[in-house]
């Protein structure tokens, strides 16, 4: 064989180490190809892990069963939050930074070096900090406020999977660069690209608040510094933990552009406004820190109104964006497939069966109406006084975090597996109905939370009869909490099941493309593919839905008003 | 196309029913925007985050005055306290529990001070469900009016490590 030395990055060029998917047509990095499939592994493991850690706090929520003794109750807590809302997250953003970066763009990766390091410190903090967590060395809960006081490894983990998650930043925007540089492709980035862009962008500052000040107070946990001040440190604690919350979002909001494309050929109508909408969530959305210091002391009015607005909520108007534009290329895709009877009748004939679509549109339904509307009511600055540490708290981002983000991450790994490891699904009719389950699972969770925290009941207690305040009201959502709860960890250990299943015991595929999940079909009376590319006005389905969304919201948001206006006047 | 590069001509403005929905998104997070200056000035629960710094021995010390000058009983060992309508009272918060006692007037308006002598802490009033955050070496001052009479308990409702779910304290409104 010859030695061809080529400059170029691209997949295309000849000795490129790639090969080409018998499904898709695309290239796949094969280096891209090893660090998807590491980083969608421990994604999983850690999904596991924190779905145990889940099932055994909402049954000792769910008073009536009252499973975890105290001690374990706020051990095991704090191991769900880190694994859920940072290890399985970030590992899998990861894997789709590599995937959006290389085989959308024809690049290979950057450094195979840079992706070692970035893994093997990622895997390095989120084991040290789980062993310190289990034996029982920080009691602390995911946020550590200060003074409350860690093992000083519980905090150098955390250091090492955010400066771990920095490198794999860097990794993609350096396959960015070269991507361009070397012209593997034509124009601007595509789409699903652009989107993963905004999500690494966002990621950086949290990333780096994260280590100003998980740093100080490592080195104080050594005795070495001073105490940094515990307000301080919670207004830079939510840099990190708010604003990397807004990565999931953008990156959840990507993966709705692909799988409506893959499942349906969606395409965006209009570039420009998605790709506005992910401008705006770069501007705005990290000044969401904010929502956690509503009722805080040392902090005024007027930065609490302007931060928590997002600047007139600005990144709001970018999420009820994406909440048209997705909806509606979808609309317009199965329009112009044929099925255009009435407002509705495109849902009908929309790909049901294939589980990445499902669990999409879950997600987005999930997210949008159920986190989206709580989160921005919750997050507004007086409302915050009846919802502060409630458990209406978590029953927001557990709509948003577990059904939207986790959900579409999912739904995803239905083509990963197929597309990265080439092997077919094991059990394909169980894997149809996971997401539905899992989302399901998910919804209950949300409404029991949401509404036991409506009547007081605080988030992160062991047990809450010591008050004597909670009545069988209180009771009965928190048990609804817990069959919720169940639900979705049967969901979520199916999920692990077929996915580890599939990789050591599916069909492999070889040269053969996957077996599809099912995609959208066009009828025998079909018009021309582009015909509606100039109709404005088409998508009245998505006009409707997004109108039942906009009223839903102006009700959720008056009607917290009207609660607020009748507690105490304070000041 | 998602994964494919846009056309080249890509930069237009949006049209028809998306134009629509962006416009009234925006109108609704303008008037969004608009209610919290709106009620911080009409309306009646506001957080104003009133703050002065204080060292957890000092705010001990004006608590222990508070305390010995109004203290009108006791409940299981804890004082009950009744400040004077408009005046100033003091809660202090620390590893586990609440002290004192609150015994307020229903229609009148109190300055309460929160601070935490150790960690964080969360004043969490039930039935009601008013909440707010305290910190140690942060003097947090509510105005708070009663408008209902009865035994209100405060939760903390800020994890503060094994004893967190008992440390319960209580406001009593005549």
């Amino acid at each position: 064989m010859s030695t061809s030395h080529t400059s170029s990055c691209s997949l295309d060029a000849p000795g490129a180490e790639a090969r080409t998917c018998a499904t898709t047509g695309l290239r796949v990095c094969l280096t891209a190809q090893q660090f998807i499939k590491l980083n969608a592994v421990a994604a999983i493991v850690f999904l596991l892990l924190g779905g145990i850690a889940a099932i055994l706090l909402a049954l000792t929520r769910w008073q009536a069963v009252h499973l975890l003794p105290v001690d374990w109750f706020y051990r095991i807590l704090t191991f769900h939050g880190l694994n859920m809302l940072i290890f399985w997250i970030l590992f899998f953003e990861v894997a789709v930074l590599y995937f959006t970066a290389t085989t959308l763009l024809k690049s290979r990766l950057f450094s195979k070096g840079v992706a070692w390091v970035s893994f093997l410190m990622m895997l390095t903090g989120a084991v040290m900090t789980n062993i310190v967590i289990l034996q029982g060395k920080a009691d602390v809960m995911m946020t550590s406020y200060l003074p409350l006081l860690a093992h000083p490894l519980f905090y150098l983990g955390i250091i090492l999977v955010a400066v771990g998650t920095l490198i794999a930043v860097f990794n993609f925007f350096a396959t960015l660069y070269i991507a361009k540089r070397d012209k593997t492709y034509e124009g601007s980035l595509p789409l699903v690209t652009y989107g993963a862009m905004a999500a690494a962008v966002i990621a950086v500052i949290p990333l780096l608040h994260g280590a100003i000040v998980m740093v100080p107070t490592f080195t104080y946990s050594l005795g070495l510094t001073p105490e940094p001040d515990p307000m301080w440190y919670r207004m830079i604690w939510w840099g990190l933990g708010h604003m990397s919350q807004q990565v999931n979002v953008a990156a959840m909001v990507a993966i709705w552009y692909l799988i409506a494309y893959l499942a349906v050929g969606a395409k965006p109508l209009n570039e420009t406004v998605c790709r506005g909408a992910f401008v705006l969530y770069i501007l705005f959305i990290n000044l969401a820190a904010a929502h956690h210091l509503l009722v805080d002391p040392g902090v005024s009015p007027a930065w609490k109104i302007w931060n928590t607005s997002y600047a007139m909520y600005l990144a709001v108007l970018a999420s009820m964006i994406h909440a048209f534009t997705v909806p509606a290329s979808v609309e317009v895709a199965m329009r112009e497939k044929g099925h255009s009877r009435g407002i509705f009748g495109w849902i009908a004939g929309l790909p049901w069966r294939n589980p990445a679509f499902s669990a999409a549109v879950l997600s987005l339904l999930i997210f949008g109406f159920v986190g989206g509307i709580t989160g921005v009511t919750l997050g507004t600055q007086q409302i915050n006084i009846i919802a502060h540490n409630t458990l209406r708290i978590p029953g927001h981002f557990h709509a948003t975090v577990v059904g939207g983000t986790t959900l579409a991450f999912m739904g995803l790994t239905y083509y990963v597996i197929p597309l990265i490891f080439r092997r077919d699904f094991i059990w394909r009719g169980l894997a149809r109905a996971q997401p539905w389950l899992f989302g399901g699972g998910i919804l209950l969770v949300s409404f029991g939370m949401s509404f036991a925290g409506s009547l007081g009941v605080a988030r992160r207690v062991h047990d809450i009869e010591y008050a004597g305040v909670y009545g069988p009201a209180a009771h009965f959502f928190l048990g609804l909490l817990g069959i919720g709860a169940i639900i979705a960890v049967f969901a979520l250990l199916l999920f692990v099941v077929l996915c580890v299943g599939t990789v050591l015991f599916g069909a492999k595929l070889g040269e053969r493309p996957m077996t599809d999940w099912g995609a959208a079909e066009k009828t025998f009376d079909a018009p021309p593919a582009g015909s509606l590319a100039h109709a404005h006005w088409a998508m009245k389905g998505t006009m409707a839905l997004t109108s039942v969304f906009l009223l839903s919201f102006v009700v959720y948001y008056f009607a917290n008003w009207k609660a607020l206006a009748d507690v105490w006047p304070v000041q | 196309m998602s994964i494919q590069p846009p056309d080249k001509n890509w930069f237009r403005a949006p049209e028809g029913a998306e134009k629509m929905w962006i416009g009234i998104a925006l109108v609704w997070c303008f008037a969004m925007s608009l209610m919290m200056p709106y009620w911080h000035f009409r309306g009646k629960q506001n957080a104003r985050g009133e703050t002065y710094a204080v060292s957890a021995d000092d705010f001990w010390e004006r608590t222990e005055i508070f305390v010995k000058d109004n203290q009108v009983g006791e409940i299981d060992g804890v004082p009950v306290v009744e400040p004077a309508p408009g005046s100033d009272a003091y809660l202090a918060s620390r590893m586990w529990y609440w002290y004192p006692i609150l015994k307020l007037r229903q229609g009148e308006s109190y300055r309460i001070h929160m601070s935490s002598l150790d960690i964080n802490h969360g004043f969490s009033l039930q039935p009601l469900n008013i909440n707010f955050q305290v910190l140690p070496g942060y003097d947090h001052v509510i105005t708070m009016t009663p408008t209902t009479t009865g035994e209100f308990a405060i939760v903390c409702n800020e994890f503060c490590g094994i004893g967190h779910d008992r440390m319960i304290g209580k406001i009593i409104v005549e």
